[in-house]
C-alpha cells in the first residue's frame, strides 16, 4: 500500500529529541547501540573498570524539593574524581542526581537535558512533571542492555509540579521502572547511610536553610561509612553539589553557604568527641 | 501523452519567484532590530498561540513572513538542527551562520526543485556579547541569504515599514525604545497610529540574560502585560 504524504508527515511530527536522534543519528546515541542478541554470551571475565559515581540524596521541604550529591567517583578502590558533579538542572522546574556508571550518566544527563528543551521549542510549552519523569525512565530502561554488562545508570528526578503546587520525587530501578517518592530518598553505593540519617533528621515542613543542612549531613553520614562517598573537603574546598527547586525555578546552594553549612557539622561532631 | 509546451528557464524563475512574493506581501509585517540590551522581534499577529517568533537556541532566535505550515516547518528542521548539532559538539558550536545556511540551501532546493516554492521570507537573529557580534541573516523563498545591519523588515508593506524603521533605528536603543521604533514602523503602513498590544507579538534575545537572569538562554517571549509595563516606561 502506498504511504500518503499526510501520514508520512505525521509519523515524522515528533516533539522527542531523542525520537529524532534515533531516527537520524543512532550513532549519537548514550545507549541502544548494543542489542541484545549482540551482547557477548558469556560474562566477561573481570568487569570494565569505570568510573562511579556514589550518593545522591533528595527531600521535599516546605518550598519544594531538595537534592544534593558528594563529589567523589570510584573505580574500584581508586578514587577516579573529586570533583566531579552528579546534580544538574534538568530544565527551569525540576533537577536530576545520577548514580552509577558516570560516562553513560552524564550523556543520559545531556540527552535528557536537550530532550525537555527540545520539547519546550517545538510545542511552545513545558512538559508536565510526570511526562518528564516517564521520559527519563524510557531513558533508562534504553540503557538496559549496558546495565547487564555492569554498567547500570540509576537516576534520582525531583521536581516542583506547578499546577499541583508542591515538590515531587522520583526513583528509578535499572529496568525503568519509576516510582514516586514521599518525603526523601536517596541512591547510589552510600544509599543506605544516608536514607537511616535522612529518617532521623528530615521532618515535615523544613524550612530551605535546614533541608540543605539535613542533605549536607546526610551525606556526611553516608560518607563516614561508605568508601565510595566523599565527604566535604576543607583542605581543597570541595562541598556536595545541592540543588534547590521551588515555585520560582532550580537553582544552585552556592558553596560559600555550603562551606558554612558543612562546618557547622564538621564542628558538631567534633565538639562532641565521640563516636560519630 | 501530452506534449508540454517549452517553458524558457527564465520565464519559469519569474513565474515563481512573482508568486511567492505575492503570497509573502498578503501577510502582515515583522520587525527585527537589534539594539544596546540585545535583539527586539516584532511582529503583527493577532494569534496569541500561532508564533510567528521563535526560540531556535540560546543565543538563535527565528521569525518568519508567509504561510504558517511552511515557516513552521522550517522553525522545526531549525531547531532539530540546532539541538543536533549543540548535542553532538557543544553548545557554543551552534551559530546563526551555520542555521543560515542551511535554511538557505533548503530553501534553494525546494525553490527550484519543487511544484512551487516556499512562500516564506525568514529572519534568523543571532545576538552576541556586544552589539558588534550580533548577527541578523535574511533569507528569502529562493535560497538568498543576506547579512543585514541594523534591523531586518520583512512581510507585508516592506519598503514603507522599512523607512520608518530606518529613520529612527540608532545603535544605542534599548529594549522599550526599539519595541515603540517597530511599532512606528508596522502602522507606517496604515491609517491609524497604534496597535493594540493584543495584535502583537513581541519577544527578546537579551543580551544581559547570563548575568541578569542566571540563564544561557537568551530567548525571552513577551506576554501582554510586560509589554504595556514595557512601553509604560520613560522615554
Amino acid at each position: 500500500m502506498q504511504e500518503t504524504t499526510a501520514n508520512r508527515v505525521a509519523a515524522n511530527a515528533t516533539s522527542s529529541f531523542t525520537e529524532h536522534l534515533q531516527r537520524e543519528r543512532p550513532d549519537l546515541m548514550p545507549f541502544g547501540q548494543v542489542r541484545f542478541n549482540q551482547l557477548p554470551a558469556a560474562h566477561p571475565a573481570a568487569p570494565l573498570q569505570a568510573p562511579h559515581g556514589t550518593t545522591i540524596v533528595a527531600m521535599t521541604y516546605a518550598g519544594g524539593v531538595l537534592m544534593a550529591g558528594d563529589r567523589r567517583a570510584t573505580m574500584g578502590n581508586v578514587i577516579a574524581s573529586r570533583h566531579i558533579e552528579k546534580v544538574f538542572p534538568a530544565d527551569q522546574y525540576s533537577v536530576l542526581g545520577i548514580a552509577g556508571t558516570a560516562g553513560i550518566a552524564l550523556d543520559i544527563t545531556r540527552l535528557f537535558q536537550v530532550e525537555l528543551e527540545h520539547y519546550e521549542k517545538i510545542e511552545g510549552t513545558l512538559l508536565s512533571l510526570d511526562g518528564k519523569a516517564n521520559r527519563l525512565g524510557a531513558m533508562v530502561r534504553g540503557n538496559l542492555p549496558m546495565a547487564m554488562q555492569g554498567l547500570a545508570v540509576v537516576p534520582l528526578f525531583a521536581g516542583f509540579d506547578r499546577p499541583a503546587g508542591f515538590g515531587r520525587l522520583f526513583s528509578y530501578d535499572v529496568t525503568g521502572g519509576r516510582y514516586e517518592e514521599q518525603e526523601h530518598h536517596a541512591v547510589g553505593s552510600g544509599s543506605m547511610f544516608a536514607r537511616g540519617a535522612l529518617k532521623k533528621l528530615w521532618r515535615p515542613g523544613l524550612s530551605e536553610q535546614d533541608a540543605v543542612a539535613v542533605a549536607v549531613e546526610a551525606l556526611y553520614d553516608a560518607a563516614d561509612d561508605d568508601s565510595a562517598t566523599g565527604g566535604p573537603d576543607p583542605v581543597r574546598q570541595l562541598w556536595p553539589v545541592v540543588y534547590i527547586v521551588n515555585r520560582t525555578g532550580a537553582f544552585r546552594v552556592p558553596d560559600r553557604d555550603l562551606a558554612a553549612v558543612a562546618g557547622r557539622v564538621i564542628e558538631s561532631r567534633a565538639v562532641a568527641q565521640r563516636e560519630a | 501523452m501530452t506534449q508540454q509546451f517549452y517553458v524558457s528557464p527564465e520565464q519559469l524563475m519569474k513565474d515563481r519567484a512573482d508568486f511567492a512574493r505575492k503570497g509573502i506581501a498578503r501577510g502582515r509585517s515583522v520587525v527585527v532590530i537589534s539594539c544596546r540590551d540585545g535583539i527586539a522581534l516584532v511582529a503583527e499577529n493577532a494569534s496569541p498561540s500561532l508564533h510567528k517568533i521563535g526560540e531556535i537556541y540560546d543565543k538563535i532566535a527565528f521569525a518568519a513572513v508567509g504561510k504558517y505550515n511552511e515557516f513552521e516547518s522550517l522553525r522545526q528542521a531549525g531547531v532539530r538542527y540546532a539541538d543536533v548539532r549543540g548535542y553532538s559538539y557543544d553548545r557554543e558550536d551552534v551559530t546563526a551562520r551555520g542555521l543560515a545556511s542551511v535554511y538557505a540551501q533548503s530553501l534553494g532546493a525546494v525553490f527550484t526543485a519543487e511544484q512551487k516554492p516556499f512562500e516564506v521570507e525568514l529572519a534568523v537573529a543571532e545576538v552576541g556579547q556586544i552589539q558588534e557580534a550580533d548577527h541578523l541573516y535574511r533569507l528569502t523563498f529562493d535560497g538568498s541569504i543576506a547579512d543585514e545591519h541594523g534591523f531586518i523588515v520583512m512581510g507585508g508593506q516592506a519598503d514603507k515599514v522599512s523607512e520608518a524603521v530606518a529613520a529612527g533605528w540608532q545603535g544605542e536603543l534599548d529594549f522599550a525604545g526599539a519595541i515603540r521604533l517597530a511599532l512606528a514602523g508596522l502602522v507606517a503602513d496604515k491609517e491609524t497610529t497604534t496597535l493594540p498590544v493584543s495584535a502583537l507579538e513581541v519577544a527578546v534575545l537579551d543580551r544581559g540574560s547570563e548575568s541578569g537572569r542566571g540563564t544561557r538562554r537568551a530567548f525571552r517571549r513577551l506576554e501582554d502585560p510586560d509589554i504595556v509595563a514595557l512601553l509604560a516606561e520613560e522615554k
